[in-house]
């Protein structure tokens, strides 16, 4: 490995101090031995409470979480002991053993809560749960005040190729054992502590700079983990073992992120408000509804599904042209007044065409029920098939198919946004009436993503159709056109990751959890407050809308620079 | 070298070949008449200069050409053809301007903006961007390529994965000149390239205008440095109140009392001539030592 700095890349100086183990060290040391015996130990008399926190030497799933932060943490201290020189100038260790320590503290102390609260009082409590809540004090204790040492930019950072994707793969193999572990929690209060540390442990890591240099590797290898993630996504059906309830949950936000990828490149890459995006999804649904082999099916023209799929693509692109055309034409804020209503338009349309006052397409409120499922060369996507000795089920046939529905539009997504008309999508929104006089069909351009937002999003309603079995109005209400919308802005506008994430935890947290899908509207709203003050760009944000977002910061301008030219510099070197 | 190619140039000016001709264009905001009935006539291989005192209305005259604005009266030929008030139709007819204001987009990179440029002279659609055939490719490559060459031609050559944002001011401008360049224009139009520039940039902008017109092109310049203008142009425009006062040779034009009067403003009894007799006496001596 070499590590190259450049002068104006370098956060602080190269040279590195291996700091002698001070008090503060062997303190979080001493918190950290703490801490695992602690969590080793039994917590609890009660088995039912937190999954079984009962048992010694036999940690249940809480415990399990907080024996891999005092891993974690036992590894930044050994990092900020000079163990591994070379990664202690990449990471900021003081920084994450701070925020580790935080999240050990804030969890054990809720844990210490929980266990008051579900058994009658402290008297339940066995001496382990103290023992780790004492380790966790000491991590935070001791790391409070260890300084921060400097570290070099990772940007500048130049590994080994097969390092780099060691890691990617290495990441992407977590998320995937990290999600099927989540999903095989049925108890709700194990699966928001899970999530707690993953938002605490994440943290820690963003803090040590961690994500950004994972970042910088991302980008490098971009195809590498675009195909790995893809790998993940699909091996993910096989760590279920034909649940259905997960993989229903998993299909659903499969289907929920491939519209909403839709929407990011009308919003994230053309910069168009649509309001009115779920009408789109609606109409495909109610094309592949009505040319379905449902009893209920108003149109007895049976086509095979692949044209059913063009036909709703094209009625909606057409429905998108209809309502983009004029309003396209004036600037900006129109057009989400114009997208609103037409949503709501689309859902009354769809409620009274029930033969009373129009002719009869959609059955009106009662909808189009019983739609058979897909279908494809004698593989039905409502049986169970066995893979590899492992039952995919009828939720995990769809998941798939949608899963290639999600990579054609990941793949228009990116190429598109990577050519001449993505070009052009940037320049109308940094600028659009230069971006006319320089020669951009703006208004060309603006359609195009309009519509063809609307044509992937009737492909995607196609099949939703047939996974949802029935379809009806009132699924295709305004508030999920804001959910989708919500998803865009909380995962970073733009960009595919992000658009995936956002929608990851719009659907999957109801999905898991009676409290916020009770509350979902509130705590989404508190959490697009939040993410519009601090992180206006969105969790995973695309390195150009976050210079929209930060017009006056020169320092990020500097390194998004820099690291571009670092990018550029390593595609030649390679090429 | 600028003053000599300058000097070679000059009897050009009878070249008949017309290349941008503006008839009676009048642009009235309400009651305000901004631009008042003017004439224009740009023929290949030109420098045209425009001046006149702020508010005279010359970016407004440059708004209407470039279709930017509708003129309320008046038609704007360009190679015999009028042209649309589009300003996608008047940059492929191969017409393109620079912003007084920069207005560059300022989170692309250098290479990108030009290729933004390219826009107008490249074809790839949606269905050929997704596909990514050998024409596409080629095609990309080709815009990048031309972007460079441009880049290199204005001067930017090594900044060209620049933050066009992070550039300094100077290259700000000479980047505007280059995606301008990058549709492939005849005639180019720069609304006040120099406005804020010191006099080693001003002076480097000015051989680029002249290396500009000596790769064929015609150019029209709306500026306040005197010095600049007379230097540069082949024949001068004076605007004042939206009309056109004077219309001529350098010479000819700063040597007009009305112009005078126009810029400094009517003395108590007398045009006051002596700042104006500096004025030229400064700017030919500078051409003739060039």
């Amino acid at each position: 490995m070499n590590t190259s700095t450049l002068p104006n890349g370098a956060r602080g100086t190269t040279a590195v101090t291996v700091s002698r183990p001070s008090m503060q060290w062997y303190l979080t040391l001493a918190g950290v031995v703490l801490l695992i015996v602690g969590s080793l130990l039994s917590w609890c008399y009660d088995e039912g409470v937190l999954g079984n926190v009962s048992l010694n030497v036999n940690p249940g799933p809480i415990q399990v979480f907080m024996i891999v932060i005092a891993v974690l943490t036992l590894f930044f201290l050994l990092l900020r002991g000079g163990l591994f020189p070379v990664l202690d100038r990449l990471l900021d260790s003081a920084r994450a053993l701070r925020a580790l320590g935080a999240t050990a503290t804030a969890f054990m102390v809720a844990v210490v809560i929980v266990i008051a609260l579900q058994t009658s009082g402290l008297a339940n409590a066995d001496p382990g749960v103290f023992v780790a809540l004492v380790g966790a004090a000491l991590i935070t204790w001791g790391s409070w005040s260890l300084a921060s040492d400097p570290t070099v930019d990772p940007v500048s950072v130049h590994m080994r190729g097969w390092v780099d994707i060691l890691v990617i793969v290495a990441l992407l193999a977590i998320v995937l054992f990290g999600a099927a572990y989540a999903l095989g929690q049925e108890d709700g209060t194990v699966f928001v502590l899970f999530l707690s540390v993953l938002g605490g442990v994440s943290l820690a890591l963003a803090r040590s700079g961690l994500f950004s240099w994972i970042r910088v590797i991302a980008q490098r290898h971009r195809q590498v983990l675009m195909l790995g993630a893809f790998a993940v996504a699909f091996l993910f059906p096989f760590t279920q073992n034909g649940s259905d309830a997960n993989m229903s949950i998993a299909t659903q936000v499969i289907i929920f992120a491939t519209t909403a990828l839709g929407l990011n490149i009308v919003v994230g890459l053309a910069g168009l408000l649509d309001l009115g995006y779920i009408a789109f999804l609606g109409a495909g649904a109610y094309v592949g509804a009505t040319l379905s082999y449902s009893a209920f099916a108003t149109i007895h023209w049976k086509p095979p599904f692949i044209v059913v799929m063009i036909i709703g693509a094209c009625v909606s692109a057409t429905l998108g042209l209809i309502i983009g055309t004029p309003t396209l034409r004036v600037s900006g804020d129109y057009l989400a007044i114009v997208t609103l209503a037409f949503g709501e338009i689309f859902r009354l349309a769809m409620f009274n065409l029930d033969g009373n006052n129009g002719p009869n397409l959609t059955r009106g409120p009662n909808g189009i029920p019983a739609i058979p499922d897909l279908e494809f060369f004698g593989f039905n996507f409502g049986d169970t098939h066995s893979i590899f000795g492992i039952p995919i089920n009828r939720f995990g046939n769809y998941y798939f198919f949608l899963l290639v529905v999600a990579a054609i539009i990941i793949l228009v997504f990116t190429r598109l946004n990577n050519s001449r008309i993505g070009r052009g999508w940037v320049a109308i929104r940094e600028d659009e009436k230069a971006a006319e006089a320089m020669g951009v069909n703006t208004f060309g351009l603006k359609l195009f993503a309009f519509a063809g937002g609307a044509f992937l999003a009737g492909l995607a309603g196609t099949v939703k159709a047939h996974q949802d079995v029935s379809v009806t109005p009132d699924q295709y209400v305004f508030l999920e056109s804001a959910f989708l919308l919500a998803a865009i802005v909380l995962g970073g506008m733009g960009t595919v990751a992000g658009v995936l994430i956002g929608a990851t935890i719009l659907k999957l947290l109801p999905e898991k959890l009676r409290f916020v899908s009770d509350y979902r509207l509130l705590i989404f709203g508190l959490l697009l407050v939040l993410i519009m003050r601090f992180r206006p760009e969105g969790l995973v944000a695309s390195h150009r809308r976050q210079l929209e977002f930060h017009e006056e910061d020169t320092e990020l301008a500097e390194h998004v620079e820099h690291a571009h030219l670092e990018a550029t510099a390593g595609s030649e070197g390679s090429a | 070298m600028t003053a000599t190619a300058h000097a070679a140039s000059a009897p050009a000016r009878t070249d008949p070949k017309v290349v941008l001709e503006a008839k009676g264009v009048i642009m009235r905001f309400g009651g305000l008449v901004a631009v008042d009935d003017v004439d224009m006539v740009v023929r290949e291989g030109e420098i045209v200069g425009l001046i006149g005192p702020n508010g005279a209305g010359k970016t407004t005259f440059f708004n209407c050409l470039t279709g930017m604005y509708k003129p309320t009266e008046g038609t704007v030929t360009f190679e015999g053809s009028v042209l649309p008030p589009k300003p996608r139709a008047v940059v492929k007819a191969g017409m393109a301007r620079t912003f007084q204001n920069i207005r560059l987009f300022g989170n692309m990179t250098a290479l990108e903006n030009v290729m933004v440029g390219r826009y107008c002279r490249t074809s790839a659609m949606a269905l050929t961007s997704i596909v990514r055939g050998p024409k596409f490719r080629h095609e990309e490559a080709a815009t990048r390529q031309r972007a460079q060459e441009l880049l290199d031609f204005v001067g930017l050559g090594r900044t060209t994965e620049h933050l066009a944002r992070n550039l300094p001011y100077g290259d700000q401008r000479r980047l505007e000149i280059a995606r301008a360049l990058a549709t492939d224009p005849k005639l180019l139009l720069l609304d006040e390239p120099t406005a804020g520039m010191n006099p080693k940039e001003t002076q480097e902008t000015m051989d680029l205008i002249f290396k500009i017109r000596d790769s064929g092109l015609a150019v029209v310049v709306i500026e306040h440095d005197m010095r600049f203008i007379f230097t540069l142009c082949d024949r001068v425009l004076c605007l004042v109140r939206g009309a056109l006062l004077v219309e001529g040779s350098p010479a000819t034009v700063q040597s007009d009392p009305r112009v005078i009067e126009a810029y400094i403003g009517t003395g108590p009894d007398a045009p006051a001539p002596t700042p104006t007799a500096e004025r030229p006496a400064v700017s030919l001596s500078k051409e003739e030592q060039a």
